[in-house]
Parts: C-alpha cells; sequence; structure tokens
C-alpha cells in the first residue's frame, strides 16, 4: 500500500508542478489543487498507514494497545484541506479578477504590465 | 502573568473582529485601528521586560502537557520580533491615516493589517510546527487580500505571483513537516530538539531540513528564490508594502533561525554551509539587482534581497557574536526598511511618481524631508554612527573570527554598493534640480494639508528617532542581542521552559 501511495503522490506532484508552469493562470490553480493533495497524501503516507484499527480505546482497557492509527496526522490534514479550500477561494477570486481587469489569462501577456 | 503571552495575538484580534462591526464608519474603524496597535506594542514591551527579567516563558494552550498540546513559548528573540511588530504595526497603522484611501478604508483594511499582525505575532511565539504553518497561512492569507486590495492592474499581477511563490512554499513546509512527523514522531519544537539530541540521524533529518531551508527561503527570499518580491512589493499601496517589506520576509528568516539552531543542528558543516553560500550570493545579487533599478521602490524592495543574506549569514556563521549581529540586524532592517518605504510613500504624495527620472529638487523644497530620509539610507548603507554600522560591524568581526574571508569580503562589497545605490536615490530625487514640466506628464507639487502631515510625519520621525538611537546607545540593544544569540545557541533552557521541568 505505501509504495502504491507514494507512486500516487510522486505523479502528483509532477503533474501539479507541470500544471503551475504552463502559462494559463486557470491551470496554475488545477496545478495547486494538485499540489494540496499530493501533501496531504504525504502526510498522511510518511506517519505511518495502519489498516482497520481505530485509536480508540477497548472496553475494559486502560491504555490504547498497539497497532493503532495515528490521530494526529488526521488531524494536520482535515487542518490542511479547510486551510487550503480557504486559499483556494481565493485564488479563485482573484483569477476571475486578473482576467477581468487585465484581459488575458495567459501569463506571458501579463509580463511586464507592473512597470 | 502567562496571559501576557497570549495577548500580542489576542490583541489584534479583537481589533479586527471590532473593525469587522464598524466597517461602515470609517472614523470609528481609524480609532480602532491606532488603539489595537499602540496597544500590541505595549504589551509586546512588557512580555520582552518579563521574558528579559525572568527568563523564557511558555504557556500550554489548554493545559495539555508540552509535547502533546500546542505551546506558546517566548524566548528573547521572540519577544523583541514581537516587539518590532507593534512597533511596525503602530507606525504602519498612524501612516495609513493619512496615506490610504477611503475605498480600501471601506473594505476593512484596518481589519486586515490586524490579522495580519496576529499570524505574524502568532508566527514569532508559537512553539510547535504546525501551528507554524497555521500562523503562517493566516498571516498570508491576509497579506494576499491587502496586496490584491483596490484591484490596479499592477497590483494584480504581482498578487499572482506573491500568492503562487508563497503557497508553492507551504505546500514544501507542510510536506517537511509531514516527514519530520514521520521519522520523529512529534511536531512541538522543544520536544524535536530534545528527541533528535539523543539520537544524531543527519542523513534522515537532513531531507527535512532542506524542504524548510527552500520553503522558508521563498518566504525570506533568498537567492535563488527571491524573484517574486521584486515584482510584488512595489505594486500595493504604500503603507502596505511598508509593511510586508518591514515584516514577512523577516518571519521566514525568523523560523529558518529558530530551526536552524534548535533542532536541525544535526549535520552544521552541511546546512550551515550551504546556508553561507545562499546568503553570500543573496547579498550580490539582490545589490546587483538595486544597482540596476531606476524607480524608487523597486530598488528599496531589491535592497530587501542583498539584507536577508546579512541576516542569515549570522546564522550560517554559528557563533554567538554571529547571531547576535544577525538578531540586530533584524532590529535594525526592519525599522530601517519600514521607514524609507513610508519616506518613499511621502514622496509620492508630493511627486505623484516613484520614478527617479520624474524626481527632483526635494531637498531645495524639503529640507527636512531629505534629512529624514538621509538617516534610514545611511543607516542602511552602514554608515556609522547609525544602527546598520554596530550590526555590520558584529558580523563582520565574527565572520574574521572563524576565518571565513570570502563572506566578510562580500559582505562588504556589497554594503559599499548599497551605499552607491543610496546615493543614487539622494542624487536623483533631493539633490538634482526639479525636471521641467514638459520632461514628463506628472501632474504639478502638490502640497499636503498640515493635518494629514502629522500623520505623515510623525511615524517617520519616529523610526527616525529609534534608528539613531540603535546606533548611539548601540551598547544595550546589542547586550540585548547577544543574550537573545545565547538563548538561541543553547537550546536547554527553551526546552526546560516549554517542559516546565529539566529531562
Amino acid at each position: 500500500m505505501d509504495t502504491v501511495l507514494a507512486i500516487v503522490i510522486g505523479g502528483l506532484y509532477a503533474a501539479g508542478f507541470y500544471s503551475m508552469l504552463r502559462r494559463s493562470i486557470v491551470k496554475l490553480v488545477i496545478g495547486f489543487i494538485l499540489l494540496l493533495n499530493a501533501t496531504n497524501l504525504l502526510i498522511f503516507t510518511a506517519s505511518g498507514l495502519t489498516r482497520g484499527r481505530p485509536p480508540l480505546v477497548i472496553e475494559g482497557a486502560e491504555t490504547l494497545a498497539q497497532p493503532y492509527a495515528d490521530p494526529l496526522p488526521q488531524a494536520l490534514i482535515l487542518t490542511a484541506i479547510v486551510i487550503g479550500f480557504g486559499v483556494l477561494a481565493f485564488i479563485l477570486v482573484l483569477v476571475h479578477r486578473a482576467y477581468q481587469t487585465i484581459g488575458t489569462d495567459d501569463m506571458d501577456k501579463m509580463k511586464g504590465i507592473d512597470t | 502573568m502567562k496571559l501576557l503571552i497570549v495577548l500580542p495575538i489576542l490583541i489584534p484580534f479583537a481589533t479586527a473582529i471590532a473593525s469587522l462591526f464598524v466597517r461602515r464608519w470609517i472614523l470609528a474603524q481609524r480609532i480602532l485601528g491606532v488603539a489595537g496597535a499602540a496597544g500590541l506594542l505595549g504589551a509586546a514591551l512588557a512580555l520582552l521586560k518579563m521574558v528579559e527579567g525572568d527568563g523564557i516563558q511558555a504557556v500550554q494552550i489548554g493545559n495539555w502537557p508540552a509535547p502533546y498540546g500546542i505551546t506558546l513559548v517566548a524566548d528573547l528573540f521572540g519577544a523583541i520580533m514581537v516587539t518590532l511588530a507593534g512597533l511596525m504595526g503602530f507606525a504602519v497603522a498612524v501612516y495609513s491615516l493619512a496615506s490610504m484611501d477611503a475605498q480600501r478604508e471601506k473594505f476593512g483594511y484596518y481589519s486586515l493589517l490586524h490579522i495580519m499582525l496576529m499570524g505574524v505575532c502568532g508566527a514569532f511565539l508559537t512553539g510547535d510546527l504546525f501551528n507554524l504553518y497555521v500562523w503562517f497561512e493566516v498571516l498570508l492569507i491576509s497579506s494576499f487580500v491587502l496586496m490584491a486590495l483596490g484591484g490596479e492592474r499592477a497590483q494584480i499581477e504581482g498578487a499572482l505571483k506573491y500568492v503562487t511563490l508563497n503557497l508553492i512554499s507551504s505546500a514544501l513546509f507542510l510536506a517537511g513537516i509531514g516527514i519530520l512527523y514521520g521519522k520523529i514522531g512529534t511536531l512541538n519544537m522543544a520536544d524535536l530538539a530534545y528527541k533528535l539530541s539523543l539520537e544524531p540521524q543527519s542523513n534522515l533529518i537532513n531531507s527535512s531540513a532542506m524542504l524548510f531551508l527552500i520553503a522558508f527561503g521563498i518566504k525570506a527570499a533568498i537567492f535563488p528564490l527571491f524573484f517574486w518580491l521584486p515584482d510584488s512589493y512595489h505594486t500595493p499601496p504604500v503603507a502596505v508594502s511598508a509593511i510586508f517589506a518591514g515584516l514577512l520576509t523577516k518571519v521566514g528568516v525568523y523560523a529558518m533561525i529558530r530551526s536552524f539552531t534548535l533542532f536541525f543542528v544535526q549535520d552544521v558543516g552541511f546546512t550551515h554551509t550551504l546556508i553561507l553560500i545562499a546568503s553570500g550570493l543573496t547579498m550580490v545579487t539582490g545589490v546587483l539587482g538595486a544597482m540596476a533599478q531606476n524607480e524608487f521602490r523597486r530598488i528599496l524592495s531589491f535592497h530587501i534581497i542583498s539584507q536577508i543574506g546579512y541576516m542569515i549569514m549570522g546564522l550560517a556563521l554559528f557563533t554567538p557574536l554571529a547571531l547576535a549581529g544577525s538578531v540586530f540586524y533584524i532590529i535594525h532592517h526592519i525599522i530601517v526598511k519600514t521607514n524609507l518605504f513610508l519616506i518613499s510613500g511621502v514622496v509620492y504624495h508630493l511627486d505623484r511618481t516613484y520614478e527617479l527620472k520624474n524626481l527632483g529638487g526635494l531637498y531645495r523644497n524639503k529640507p527636512g524631508l531629505a534629512v529624514l530620509f538621509m538617516i534610514p539610507a545611511m543607516s542602511l548603507a552602514g554608515i556609522p554612527p547609525l544602527s546598520g554600522f554596530f550590526a555590520k560591524l558584529a558580523l563582520v568581526k565574527a565572520g574574521l573570527e572563524m576565518q571565513q574571508y570570502a563572506i566578510v569580503i562580500t559582505a562588504l562589497g556589497v554594503s559599499l554598493l548599497t551605499l552607491f545605490s543610496m546615493i543614487k536615490i539622494w542624487g536623483e530625487a533631493f539633490w538634482k534640480p526639479e525636471p521641467t514640466k514638459s520632461e514628463y506628464m506628472g501632474s504639478e507639487q502638490t502640497q499636503i494639508s498640515r493635518k494629514s502631515q502629522i500623520f505623515f510625519l510623525s511615524p517617520v520621525v519616529l523610526l527616525a528617532i529609534v534608528t539613531v538611537l540603535l546606533g548611539l546607545a548601540a551598547e544595550p540593544f546589542f547586550t540585548l542581542a547577544t543574550r537573545a544569540a545565547e538563548q538561541l545557541l543553547d537550546p536547554s533552557e527553551y526546552i526546560h521552559a516549554v517542559f516546565g521541568r529539566k529531562l
């Protein structure tokens, strides 16, 4: 499972960076979404995968029995997803506004208008 | 007084919320904005005094003991940075009263400014890596909006670059956090420092260290990751670019110094040599870029980059004196750079242009302003007895002690070139005769009303006085920086403060 996820993460990173390097600003947003998901999966995979073992204390026991899924990375990813959504919403508005103001979604045509 | 550590986060937060409630009344927003910033400055000064007297302070939010809960820590370095954030917030809030247009104020400029200050203070005070990421996002999102607020063409383009690069850096930072957690099993900085000191495993840790270095490097704009900065920092209104220039890149530098003194010290020979090379190249590229520019704020933006080089040079040399030099340099640079941007705004309001070739004759018309420009400009170049001189002296001395002659020569040469480009601004904007009207299409010189003159000039004068004080009375400030550096180099006190016991 780790290997499969590693390949998926690598693929997502590659696709994300490739999209970000394209000239269209819409593809920049798509690249950002891929990058975000790749990073979340990376946290999930790097902190160890455990199948079917929720971090619940069994009835009658005092402590958790090994092995159990680590809840912290899941909490981290949850936070990261929420933050990511917020930023994504902002970028979508920004890209829309950029298209309205500048009249193009091509990075090359935007070059140098700030000078 | 555990409350004092939380106050620098709570005060800007409360101010931002309160100004949202009164967003229809600009006057109320203005009063709240300035009062909130003054409150933050007061709380920060109290915190600095407490940390200086009683040592490192830590508080566990929600009373969960150290490695499990969220920790806020204030050591001397963090407290100094919070104080500077308060001072800059106050200066810029006062300056905004005169320079910000009503449209932007109506769209919640003051709330955004305070949310950004909250994020900055949070990043300076947190003792947990994931929280550092969260605070980074808080300050980034508000800075994105501040950057784009107003929606002018240049602003939108600058914002696109700024947003993209910062998001990539955040993603890399998050990836670094994930990998580090997978290897060590903790994200509390003190716990990390302790666990890593028990069993050094340099090769594995270096991968995370490099991800962190790149992530913080993008935020701090070091070579070769700086190119977004001069493209975006000169686009928003001047009050916004002043606070960005003063504070935001320094959050990256702070995070870099914190992580590379506290827990990434396994393989100093590798990581810190890399930082040293980056610092030299950062200085040179920044100053060369500045020399090629002909626009007031672009020159200043490029100078930020070259000065970041000095700050991480101290980190790279990794001796008490060098780190003290870094801390002092950051103090000096935040004040001076914000001041220079504020002055560029005053010049803009007089002449309606930032282009140096269209400026001129300011010394004849406004000799006071010329003097006010000269103080931070000479300080930036490192002319004694101003603050920049002592900062550079410490770094150069530390470099000589470590026998790193190449970096010392680079640092000295770059400060000569800095002087050159400051003289260029001086000569073009202040000294040369005013260009006749036919030479450019700008409107004629506008007078600033007496009331807004106070708001324009009082922050500039305040920061200039602080710069002179930092230079003339360098001794107490330098002692403070030295003590901060000693705390940075010896993590045991930090760990002890966080865990409340010796480990």
